[in-house]
Order: structure tokens, then sequence, then C-alpha cells
């Protein structure tokens, strides 16, 4: 348990001023210290409880993939936040720091299509193998004829 | 591992410009015509016929299975979602369908009935006309509740089958979301009636068109 507010200690390390009140904080780093802020996250604000990992698609603005972690002693939720920009897909895998990481970023990339660089097995996990496309895009036509049976 | 970059896809037409009547003729599974659901049997009744007024004894056998077949409809134990529950209900001690002679079994080897009770995905339909054709002849099928029967809710999500009669034909439609063990209990009835009109020596009739 650390006394020092989290803010502090990531507007010192990241320069980033982390939105919301202590119990719940908001993070948006840029896509290159994602890993950084994982790891830090982990190590040094006792962030050890991987609560989940999704992503939002805001359509021309591109995706967005966020996950949240938990100090569950502290207590402290870091939510972190990292736009990919239009038409881009890869971003870094969490699975170095985080094991629980695996199948939500499977599950990610199932539905929204996100590559997760650095993942050990980033397969579909909820839809059928040869399934074409990812349904939960917002370019996803809802009634896509799918054979044989729709 | 080959990732496929995404395609942006065209959306089609708006769904509510698709006349789901004619949709659902198009897709529905209708029993073929040759569909003769005993070989031995019709091998019998047809060297039976061949005797002036043999007729009389097929259609007199006929109404004996048939009477058998209608009061001893087991249904396999299969559920898929919340109409699962209801259908449990039903054949729990206050509905009690096994005064009917239905006794819910566990292996679709000795059962008569399917109850696809819930949303069919289209993940689950291969299974579910695995379990169909597992099932010896003559077999029934109650579609059960808005989601087996037309997708319900779900019909424009992207996993749903639009209806379970476009992977296994399908007999009688209880509508309800989900059916009260009431309703279920009726679409049973009438699929009894289904039965005692069952042909044995031929193709079955037609069954009953939608609405009135």
């Amino acid at each position: 348990m650390d006394a020092v507010d989290p803010r502090v200690r990531v507007r010192e390390r990241f320069a980033l001023e982390p939105a919301g009140e202590p119990p719940r904080l908001t993070v948006e780093p840029p896509r290159e210290r994602w890993i950084e802020l994982a790891r830090f996250a982990q190590r040094d604000l006792g962030c050890r409880y991987f609560s989940f990992l999704t992503a939002v698609d805001w359509k021309e603005h591109g995706l967005e993939v966020l996950y949240r972690v938990e100090n569950l002693l502290a207590p402290l939720a870091l939510t972190v936040r990292v736009k990919l920009g239009p038409g881009e897909t890869h971003c870094p895998s969490l699975t170095s720091v985080y094991r629980g990481a695996d199948w939500m970023e499977r599950e990610c990339y199932d539905l929204f299509g996100v590559v997760f660089d650095g993942h050990p097995d980033l397969r579909r996990i909820l839809l059928a193998q040869d399934w074409e496309g990812h349904p939960l895009r917002k370019d996803y036509p809802v009634d896509m004829p799918h054979a044989p049976y729709r | 591992m080959e990732v496929k970059p995404p395609v942006p896809r065209v959306p089609p037409a708006n769904w509510k410009e698709i006349t789901d009547l004619a949709e659902w003729e198009q897709y529905r599974q209708r029993r073929a015509s040759d569909d003769k659901h005993s070989t031995a049997l019709t091998a019998i009744a047809e060297s039976v016929h061949e005797f002036p007024g043999g007729w009389i004894v097929t259609t007199t056998v006929e109404k004996v299975l048939n009477w058998a077949r209608s009061s001893s409809i087991w249904p396999v134990t299969f559920g898929l979602a919340c109409c699962a529950i209801e259908m449990m209900a039903t054949f729990a001690s206050r509905f009690d369908v096994e005064r009917l002679g239905m006794v819910p079994w566990a292996s679709p080897r000795h059962a008569d009935l399917m109850i696809v009770s819930g949303t069919v995905t289209i993940k689950m339909a291969p299974m579910l006309k695995t379990i169909y054709e597992q099932m010896a002849d003559p077999k029934w099928v109650v579609s059960m509740g808005s989601c087996a029967n037309s997708g319900g809710p779900f019909r424009h999500g992207y996993h749903v089958v639009k209806g379970v009669d476009r992977v296994v034909p399908v007999d009688v439609y209880v509508p309800g979301c989900p059916p009260t063990p009431d309703a279920l209990l009726y679409g049973l009835l009438k699929l009894q009636e289904q039965v005692a009109e069952f042909q044995t020596t031929g193709s079955r009739p037609r069954p009953i068109p939608p609405g009135d």
C-alpha cells in the first residue's frame, strides 16, 4: 500500500494527467507506452487484478482499446485507453504483463479485429474459426448471410 | 498465423424491405416427398395390398400404430436457452406430460420428438442437426418459443439462425417468449393430433400451413 497519490506517480512517470477521482482513474497513454504503463501499474501501483479488456469502434476515428486493472488492497481501479487511429488494427499485446489478458485479447480480436502483436495464440475464441469479418465493428452488416443456416 | 485485413463491407438492403414470409418460404426445410419412415412396414403393407380387400387390414393396422405412436411420444431432453426452463416445468409434476405418455429421455436414439427450446446459434446448428439425425424415424420436431420459430428478439444478431426450420423440418411451432408450460402442452397436444394422422405406408401428410 502506497501513501503517495497514484495520480502524482502517473504524472511524474509518464507526464500524463489521469482523469477521475482516486478510486477510479483513467489514463490515455500513447500507443508506444502502452506496455510500459501496464508494467508500471502492475509493479508500482500494485494493480494485480486484470479486470477486463475490450475495444470501442468510433467509426471514422478508428478503434480504441481499453483495459482496466485494479489494486484490490488500495483500492484503485485504473482504466487505460488507447486510440489506435483510423484504419489501424495493430496493438501491442499485454500477455507478457498480465496472463489474464490472453483470452480477453482473443475475444477482442474475434469481435473487433484488433491484432495484438506479441500474443502467443491469437485465434478466434467465440465464433467459429471459418467466420468472416468481425461482428462488433460498426461496418459489419447485421444481416450478412452466413451459409448454410442464414 | 494468417490475419486478414479488415475489408469494409457494403451494407445490404434494409431488413425491413425483405418480406419475411417469402424469405421463410425460401429457407424452410421441408420433408422430402419420399420420406418413408419405415421401409419394413411399407413392404409389408404393399404385400398386403396385393390381396383383395387388403386395404382394410392396412388402415386398421395404421390406426393401431398411430394410436400407439401418439400416446408414447418420447421427447429428447435437449435444452438450449431460457425456454428449456419452461420445458422442464412442463416435464415436472405440476403439468406432468407423463400422463400423455411422454417420457423425457436422455438419448436421441430412443426419442421420437425433439423440442427445440431456445435460440439456435450458427455455431450450435450443426450439433442440433446431428442430434436430429441420430434420432430414429419416425421423428418430430417442436419449435418452442420465438427464437426457435424465427430468431425472435435476436433475429438481427450476427450469430443467430433465423428459425430452426432452416436446420431441421419443424412440425409444430409454439409461440411465446418463453411459452408458458400451458402453451407448450397445447403444442404437444397439437403434435399428437398430427401423429394420429400419420401415414405409415406412404409419405406423411404435409404439416398444417401456418395461419387460419
